[in-house]
Parts: structure tokens; C-alpha cells; sequence
């Protein structure tokens, strides 16, 4: 299952539809790194609103697209994550470590945009 | 009633663990342990995958004593784990022991049991049981 990648601006919004397998994540990962080199993006917003289980293999792979994108230089605010998600989340021990997160896409681009003022 | 799945690749990781939260639901868990379980299947799914390349993942319910209950048996004939008590060892992030998410699983669930040998494959019994 391909995730849409949208472009809004000097930002790059990733919205996942369904649960993903660790194919379909490690094909995210890569087509991001791809875009924001393409698309020359200061920004990205992961939103996993849709996702059932964030385990360890899905926070590994969303802290290893936000550490790549980093290295170019831009921002990866990830959005959505359930609440019952993160429950389990820290029951499994498991962090997002410093990547900014956000309650939702409205919040995660206000961030983005408070961060990069003229990039809109 | 039993259900199981055969594992063998990521999409039945997902797909394992999809009927794990569905069989959750029905029994009467909220939502909050629906994800937990489902987690705890992912996680039990994916060593399948990575170090057996194949198992199968069962699903039932169980009453002991007037409470109900979700087992959840992965059982593989990979190679086996040789030392457990590392493996289940709660290191100081969730890649701690073996790096298998052992710990975090049992952290997850209710009851934990590992049994394994080198050569003889693995099986992990957990269980949650609705408070």
C-alpha cells in the first residue's frame, strides 16, 4: 500500500490510509528521503492517524526517516498517533525520542510554520 | 474455538494481528487492550518472520476461575533461542536482552511463557486476561 505524498509549499505532508506493513514503511522511508531532496522541502508531517500499532519495527523506521531528513536538513513532525496507540507505545517501551509530534495535520503545520516563517 | 494464522511474511504481520484486535473487541476488551494486544501480536509475529521465516500465530479464549481471557501462542521451528534468560532479560530500552521485544511483550500482557531450544524452534504463550 503506497502512501500519498503531498507537496503544500516548502512542506511535504505524508498521510498513511491504512495499517502498514514493514514493506510498505520502509517504502515510505525512501520515498520521502526522495521528495525532500526533489522537492528541495524544509518540512515533513508523517500523519499515522490511521495506524493501528505503532511497534517496535514502525518507530524505529518513523525515528530513522526523521534522523535521514535531518541530515538534508529539514524537519519531520509526525501527527496523529491514537491515543490508545501511544498507551501501548510506552507499555512496549518505546519512544519517538526528539522528533517533534503533534496532536493532529493542523497542529503539525503550525509548528512547521512558526519554525520556518517565509516558507509559506 | 482456535484461530490460526499462518505467518510468513510482513502483510501476515498485519493481517495477524487485524483478527488479534477483532477476537479482542468481540471478547469484551476496550480498546486500550485491543492495541495492546494487537502490539503484543505484531511483535511475536515479526520474530516469526525474521528469525524463523515461518510459524503460526493462535488465537483463543480462555475462562479459568469465572474470568476471560485471550491467549496468543507464536510457535516456529526456527532455530531456536539458546539463551532464554537473556532473551526475556528487560534491558534498559525495549532492544534490551536479545533484542527480540521479549521484555516489552511481557510487559504488554498478563502471563509470559517461552519455551525454546536451539534447533527445536520457538514458542511464546502470553495472555491477557479482561480486569
Amino acid at each position: 500500500m503506497e502512501v500519498p505524498i503531498l507537496k503544500q509549499g516548502l512542506f511535504l505532508i505524508a498521510t498513511i490510509q491504512a495499517a502498514l506493513s514493514d514493506a510498505d514503511l520502509v517504502q515510505l522511508r525512501s520515498a520521502l528521503v526522495h521528495q525532500v531532496v526533489r522537492c528541495r522541502s524544509l518540512g515533513v508531517i508523517v500523519d499515522v492517524t490511521a495506524m493501528d500499532v505503532l511497534d517496535s519495527f514502525a518507530s524505529r523506521t518513523l525515528l530513522e526517516i526523521s534522523h535521514m531528513i535531518r541530515l538534508r536538513g529539514a524537519d519531520t513532525v509526525i501527527v496523529g498517533i491514537q491515543p490508545e496507540v501511544a498507551f501501548a507505545m510506552v507499555q512496549l517501551g518505546l519512544t519517538l525520542e526528539d522528533i517533534p509530534t503533534a496532536l493532529d495535520l493542523e497542529e503539525g503545520l503550525a509548528y512547521l510554520q512558526q519554525k520556518f516563517p517565509s516558507a509559506h | 474455538m482456535d484461530t490460526s494464522i499462518a505467518i510468513a511474511s510482513d502483510r501476515d504481520v498485519v493481517q495477524a494481528r487485524q483478527r488479534g484486535r477483532a477476537l479482542a473487541l468481540e471478547l469484551g476488551f476496550s480498546a486500550s487492550e485491543a492495541t495492546l494486544i494487537a502490539t503484543a501480536i505484531s511483535e511475536l509475529s515479526r520474530n516469526i518472520v525474521s528469525y524463523a521465516g515461518h510459524g503460526e500465530i493462535t488465537l483463543r479464549s480462555t475462562t479459568v476461575g469465572g474470568r476471560l481471557g485471550l491467549v496468543i501462542v507464536a510457535a516456529d521451528s526456527g532455530p531456536g533461542i539458546a539463551d532464554i534468560e537473556l532473551a526475556i532479560r528487560d534491558g534498559y530500552s525495549s532492544m534490551g536482552g536479545l533484542g527480540l521485544g521479549l521484555p516489552g511483550v511481557r510487559r504488554l500482557m498478563d502471563e509470559f511463557e517461552l519455551i525454546s531450544a536451539p534447533g527445536r524452534g520457538t514458542t511464546v504463550m502470553v495472555t491477557k486476561w479482561i480486569p
